[in-house]
């Protein structure tokens, strides 16, 4: 039916087409002319590819499913020992007592990783931006392999730094501007101690600023110069084409490229748990400790199993910090999808 | 013939490559200047030393004079944005903003805070006009640049350039990235406008230099060879080389 109305093709569905490209393989299979049956080779080799690439394509979807519903499974115990609002507001963490309250982990989580965001996204927006539209090509290929350096040193070494350097330096910082903050909670200093979110803020952010910085140049770099050239050759400054030309542009790409530092510091563990103190507390000010998610699990997983639930606890705990990426990942796509929107205005 | 800008002694370095080798030149007011000469002679270079494109790379030099109005360009107390205002340029592929239709126009206006408001909308009709872009746009100022065609989107490149009222219009061969009647249409806009700038082109399309120009520069190797009114360079080349070149035997 579809063969003898060929001008039809267009506006019939996908089924329609694939019956005809299989009823078109079977004629020319049978047929004795060696020229067709090379096409019908080639038909059932691209089928063969398209198959098999699609099955492909889905393994790693089919990776997130099957670590969630596992994650779901293994926490299923607590959740009929409680319910999903009494564990994401609790504050309470009692293992012993049967108290499983995630919120003051969660809390840690989102403080620490804002700030380390906060701190990161403007000084590496900057640093990018100074090296692909100011500096001269020399300092950029200078300074690129020291960047893609900084991604690469183990997470421990930034946490002994941080031990080392951070810690100290944070009462100090505290001190300074009490006078000034004080009196504002978020800048108030109830912890004698350097263990606090700041440190983790600050360690973090250092830990992703190679992947934002070097993800920020290529994006600078892929805006094609003529758009520069066009808006200087009208007496622009560069500032002008970099505020309504370059970023405009760019945009996008730089979005995803903060999202990408983002989904780092979400799971970034071992650094963090170093220098955050992992108090099990509501962080208020930046010079509080704080316990973040991943930090809970890694330092109680594989202990005190023999408590009730303690496992399932645990696992629900990794199902959270798991269902928080992906809705800070979807939350970037779809701010991506309007900025590209946008950009190609 | 009015001399309206006024080169003298000028060289280009390109790192150690010496790109520019003394050049002397009168290009007059109002007419269409076109700069011949087989690729590599140093056309581009010497047409970016007339809006200091050459400032935006690292490793190029340039020393000597480029008066405009008796103005040196590169006195050190001209200011770069300013040149380049006076002297606009067509580049040789278009590369309309990441903006709508009438913000690409608009742009260097806003900039130079030119106008605003209602005469701001004027303007950019005006602009288009003299483009010879409106009536194919009028429905769809807001929509994206870059939706339009190639051609069209050089004559928005005219227009935007046009829009912050320079003195100079420089064109690195404007036309050679588009279709024929594209390029037809903006040989024949640039003919037009001659009326009030003065216009400088690259080319390495005979026929247009022979249709456009009223004064012909032939370059080679970085020298200029031959400059001087179009009729009588294109009947009489006093050199050798020039000769041989519009006769077509190099490219």
């Amino acid at each position: 039916m579809c063969r003898s109305q060929p001008t039809s093709w267009l506006g019939r569905s996908q089924d329609c087409l694939k019956l005809a490209t299989r009823r078109e393989t079977a004629r020319l299979q049978t047929t004795q002319d060696p020229k067709l049956h090379t096409q019908a080779r080639r038909i059932r080799k691209d089928e063969l590819a398209a198959r098999n690439y699609r099955l492909a394509a889905s393994f790693p979807l089919f990776l997130l499913l099957i670590m969630v519903v596992g994650f779901f499974l293994r926490t299923q115990p607590l959740l009929e020992h409680s319910s999903v609002w009494e564990i994401l507001s609790g504050m309470q963490w009692r293992p012993s007592a049967g108290e499983f309250g995630l919120l003051t982990f969660i809390s840690g989580t989102l403080s620490v990783t804002l700030l380390a965001l906060l701190l990161a996204a403007p000084l590496c927006m900057l640093t990018s931006l100074f090296l692909v539209e100011y500096a001269k090509r020399r300092a950029l290929t200078a300074i690129l392999p020291a960047i893609d350096l900084l991604a690469g040193i183990p997470s421990v070494v930034y946490g002994v730094w941080g031990l080392l350097v951070i810690v100290p330096l944070v009462p100090q910082i505290s001190g300074f501007v009490q006078p000034w903050l004080g009196s504002i909670p978020l800048f108030a200093a109830n912890n004698p101690t350097g263990y606090s979110i700041l440190s983790g803020g600050i360690v973090l952010a250092v830990m992703i600023s190679p992947i934002i910085i070097s993800v920020s140049i290529e994006v600078l770099r892929s805006v094609p110069d003529g758009l520069r050239h066009g808006s200087l050759a009208l007496g622009a400054t560069r500032w002008q084409t970099i505020k309504k030309v370059v970023l405009p542009r760019a945009m996008p790409g730089l979005i995803a490229a903060i999202v990408m530092g983002l989904s780092r510091a979400f799971g970034e563990t071992l650094a963090v748990m170093m220098v955050v103190g992992n108090t099990p507390l509501i962080p208020r000010s930046i010079f509080d400790p704080g316990y973040p998610l991943t930090a809970l699990i890694a330092n109680n997983y594989g202990e005190m199993m023999s408590i009730p639930l303690y496992d399932s606890a645990l696992m629900g705990a990794a199902l959270l910090l798991l269902v928080i990426v992906i809705i800070f990942n979807l939350g970037a796509a779809l701010v991506l999808i309007r900025a590209n929107r946008r950009a190609q205005v | 013939m009015e001399t309206q800008i006024k080169i003298r002694d000028l060289n280009v370095y390109y790192n150690k490559v010496h790109a520019l080798k003394d050049i002397n030149l009168d290009l007059p007011r109002g007419q269409i200047t076109v700069i011949v000469g087989p690729s590599g002679c140093g056309k581009s270079t010497l047409l970016k030393t007339l809006n200091r494109f050459h400032d935006l790379a690292d490793d190029t030099q340039v020393t000597g004079h480029v008066e405009l109005d008796g103005v040196d360009l590169y006195a050190p107390d001209v200011e770069v944005t300013e040149v380049r205002t006076k002297v606009g340029l067509i580049a040789q592929r278009p590369f309309p903003l990441p903006m709508s239709i009438f913000e690409n126009v608009a742009y260097g206006m806003r900039i130079h805070k030119l106008a605003r408001g209602k005469e701001l909308r004027d303007k950019v009709k005006h602009y288009l006009e003299v483009a010879g872009l409106w009536d194919e746009v009028k429905g769809r100022l807001n929509t994206p640049a870059r939706d339009l065609s190639i051609g069209q989107q050089q004559r928005l490149c005219l227009a935007r350039g046009l829009a912050v009222e320079p003195e100079v219009i420089l064109g690195d061969e404007p036309t050679s990235s588009l279709d024929p009647i594209s390029a037809k249409f903006i040989e024949e806009r640039l003919e037009e406008l001659k009326k009030d700038y003065t216009v400088v082109l690259v080319s390495h399309v005979l026929r247009q230099a022979r249709h456009l120009a009223d004064y012909l520069v032939f370059m080679y190797l970085g020298e200029v060879v031959e400059a001087g009114p179009a009729e009588q360079v294109l009947s009489a080349p006093k050199n050798d080389r020039t000769r041989a070149y519009l006769q077509g035997e190099f490219y």
